[in-house]
């Protein structure tokens, strides 16, 4: 069985953008330096415009024409999106470039009934869709798509019919060549019954191999071939209980034989898994669902177990769990040659701390796993920022030629201090009620605000050093003002 | 038949150390972190590796100063380039200021967790990964049944824990392999220069487990300590080496 989108690009923009129903429109494409329309709609159609006319003189039929550019390949896209959907009505369904799809319907319709039923099916729901479709079921690829495109007759045609179906129709309906269909024309064979029972000699002489071939395969006597759309595994495993379950112990022997399964399913594909999700049915008809994630590709079952172990908990079996459907909701690619984290010299086994990570981040939510990398930005609290990746490099070094406090609290805090006017360090500072007498300090290293984006005023950081030897890290915020006292803030302390 | 005798109590102790975990000088085991004297404190002479390590600091200052001297042994730690964990609830440290201790900021991953049990237990999880250089834990209170878990912990892995303890009123015993105190010292300036000097600390080793506890004064100077001081052991010490 064959399908013919009519307007595959057209009807898919209006169902994106309704307010284009009524509307005519084209698409456009260069080809050959010439803007050309590469498809259209039914409404343009209409107007007499026809794919493979130039834009601009479509532009002068109709002139509020609407125009969009052609993005490359999204009728193929679209077509195997459509034929995957298809996939519901047999298990063999191909792409037909430009705008059809191939069915190998053998066995598949008394499902729907018959030939009838079943054609009715599909181009009804496809209809429904919103696509203006025509379709035509016949023993050859190639009569099913001449009666889709040209045939006024009735679209099934019957087994071992398909040459009486062939005759009335146009010789385009053939899949031709245009020269090829031109020299016809103008010889006046307008159907394919005025020259299919002319000798193959003559016709190889006049027309070329070509048309013998689509000739043949239009009647059976050569075979053509499709390739199917591959349909893509879902990566999940079933387990059926014949008792309820009810146990954690059950759950825990339930979770284990399915990342087996999973697991080695999984591993025989190289890919590893990156989310997982378990749905447990219920016997009173609830489904509860708990949900794991690895921060590296993994397809080791004891891994994957005690990540599931921290969540058996959560599973409230009531009556019992009569089916178990374990799901790998995302899997990359498991890279055998691992990308190398900080390693420079053996001794980290880098799957353990993967999987570290993982059980970390599966006991206490992904938000407590930090890592920092240093931006270059002067403003200590911007300074680094943090990265959730493990793999991200450096983008530039770290700074240690200022001094930086080994603690910096997370917000300064106010101090009171007696201080020499106007740009000396201060002589004692009360902090936390000890007052702290500086023997020796450093500075003052004035760091200035990122006024692109927050607002306030700079800040004049000193390192001192207090009598007990405590280091700290304090600041003036903003320059000395005689009128009134400035504001000192304490930010670290050093090691 | 003296020596002998001695010989053979010097043999067995040595056993005895191995099968606590320590390891024996001259062995690949012997790591060298530049602090010669406080190693000779240790049990064989070599600072105790794949063990917890206590350090008490109440206030922020001693805080910075045990991370500071922390920063030093990671340093020779990750030096083979391995990761290092630190976990703890309200964190303060500042990674960019290790940098100047040898460490490379970005080789640390952060555990910032909510509650004082959950840093146990990731703690916990986290000793037993072997490949880590180091695990630094901010905890404020330890019993014994906790620190031993993690001392059983360590012994499998052979990674070094770090423990920064808060709270230094309810001390408990413990199996750590030994307990320090870090505090900051004033800085010598050099050549009378003004301004502050390279970090200085008084390391005290307040409990040693099969060693000698002591005091030292050691600073931060070209990314390597420098032991500037040994100061004598205090006597009081000798009921905690017991424990």
């Amino acid at each position: 069985m064959t399908i013919w989108f009519r307007y595959l690009l057209a009807n898919r923009m209006t169902l994106r953008k309704p307010e284009l129903k009524d509307k005519s429109f084209v698409f456009k494409s260069t080809v050959a330096n010439r803007v050309v329309v590469s498809a259209c709609n039914n409404n343009a159609q209409k107007q007499g415009i026809f794919i493979g006319m130039p834009l601009a003189d479509a532009m002068a039929i109709l002139p509020d024409l609407e125009v969009f550019q052609e993005i490359p390949k999204q009728n193929e896209r679209l077509l195997k999106a459509l034929g995957k959907w298809c996939i519901r009505y047999t298990p063999i369904v191909a792409v037909d470039l430009p705008c059809g799809l191939i069915f190998d319907i053998s066995g598949c319709t008394h499902l729907w009934g018959g030939e009838a039923g079943y054609y009715k099916e599909i181009i009804n729901r496809l209809r429904n869709l919103g696509y203006d479709v025509r379709g035509a079921i016949a023993d050859t690829i190639g009569a099913a798509r001449a009666v889709a495109h040209y045939g006024n007759i009735s679209p099934i045609v019957k087994s071992k019919k398909q040459h009486e179906a062939l005759l009335p129709l146009p010789p385009a309906a053939l899949q031709l060549e245009n020269i090829t269909l031109q020299k016809l024309n103008k010889l006046g064979l307008n159907t394919i019954n005025s020259f299919i029972s002319m000798p193959r000699s003559v016709l190889r002489r006049r027309f070329g191999e070509n048309m013998l071939q689509q000739i043949a395969r239009a009647l059976g006597d050569e075979e053509e071939h499709i390739k199917p759309i591959q349909v893509p595994q879902p990566y999940e495993q079933r387990l059926p209980s014949i008792e309820p379950i009810r146990t954690a112990t059950g759950i825990e022997i339930a979770i284990k034989n399915l990342l087996e399964l999973l697991c080695k399913q999984l591993s025989n594909d190289g890919m590893g898994l990156r989310a997982a999700s378990l749905n447990c049915y219920r016997v009173d008809g609830k489904i509860i669902s708990v949900n794991i994630g690895t921060n590296m590709p993994n397809s080791n079952p004891s891994h994957l177990f005690k990540l599931f172990e921290l969540k058996i908990a959560s599973i409230a079996p009531a009556l019992g769990i009569e089916l178990f459907i374990m799901e790998a909701t995302k899997v990359e690619e498991l890279n055998p040659v691992q990308e190398i984290l900080w390693q420079k010299e053996g001794g980290l086994d880098e799957m353990c701390l993967a999987e570290l990570l993982d059980r970390l981040a599966g006991k206490l939510g992904n938000s407590v796993i930090h890592r920092y990398l240093p931006q270059a930005r002067y403003w200590p609290e911007r300074s680094i920022k943090a990265v959730n990746s493990f793999s991200e490099k450096l983008e530039i070094g770290w700074m240690n030629d200022r001094p930086r406090p080994v603690q910096l609290l997370n917000k300064p805090e106010a101090i009171e201090v007696t201080a020499p006017i106007p740009d000396y360090p201060p002589m004692l500072f009360r902090y936390k009620e000890q007052t702290h007498k500086i023997k020796k300090a450093d500075g003052p290293e004035r760091i200035e605000r990122e006024w692109w984006l927050d607002e306030g005023q700079h800040r004049d950081y000193y390192t001192v050093e207090d009598e007990s030897g405590k280091r700290y890290w304090l600041f003036r915020s903003g320059h000395y003002n005689g009128e009134k006292p400035s504001g000192w803030f304490i930010h670290g302390f050093f090691a | 038949m003296m020596p002998t005798k001695k010989n053979l109590i010097e043999h067995l102790r040595k056993e005895i150390f191995r099968m606590q975990g320590f390891s024996v000088a001259g062995k690949s085991g012997g790591i060298n972190f530049g602090l010669q004297k406080i190693e000779d404190s240790f049990p064989n002479s070599v600072f105790p590796t794949g063990a917890i390590h206590e350090f008490l600091c109440m206030a922020n200052e001693d805080h910075a100063a045990s991370a500071g001297f922390i920063s030093g042994l990671l340093k020779t730690l990750s030096a083979k380039g391995s990761p290092m964990i630190w976990v703890s609830t309200n964190r303060n440290l500042f990674p960019p200021a290790l940098k100047s201790f040898g460490i490379e900021p970005d080789r640390i991953i952060f555990i910032d967790v909510n509650k004082e049990t959950d840093v146990l237990w990731a703690t916990e999880e986290a000793l037993k990964c072997n490949g880590l250089a180091a695990v630094i834990a901010e905890i404020s209170d330890l019993s014994f049944t906790q620190s031993r878990r993690l001392q059983l912990a360590v012994e499998q892995s052979k990674v070094t824990g770090f423990i920064l303890r808060r709270n230094e009123e309810r001390m408990t015993a413990s199996p750590c392999a030994a307990r320090w105190k870090v505090s900051p010292l004033p800085t010598a300036a050099e050549d009378e220069l003004p301004g502050l000097g390279f970090p200085t600390w008084s390391v005290e080793l307040l409990k040693v487990k099969n060693g000698k506890p002591g005091k030292w004064t050691v600073q931060w100077f070209a990314d390597n300590f420098k032991i500037l001081s040994t100061q004598p052991v205090v006597e009081t010490i000798n009921f905690s080496k017991a424990v």
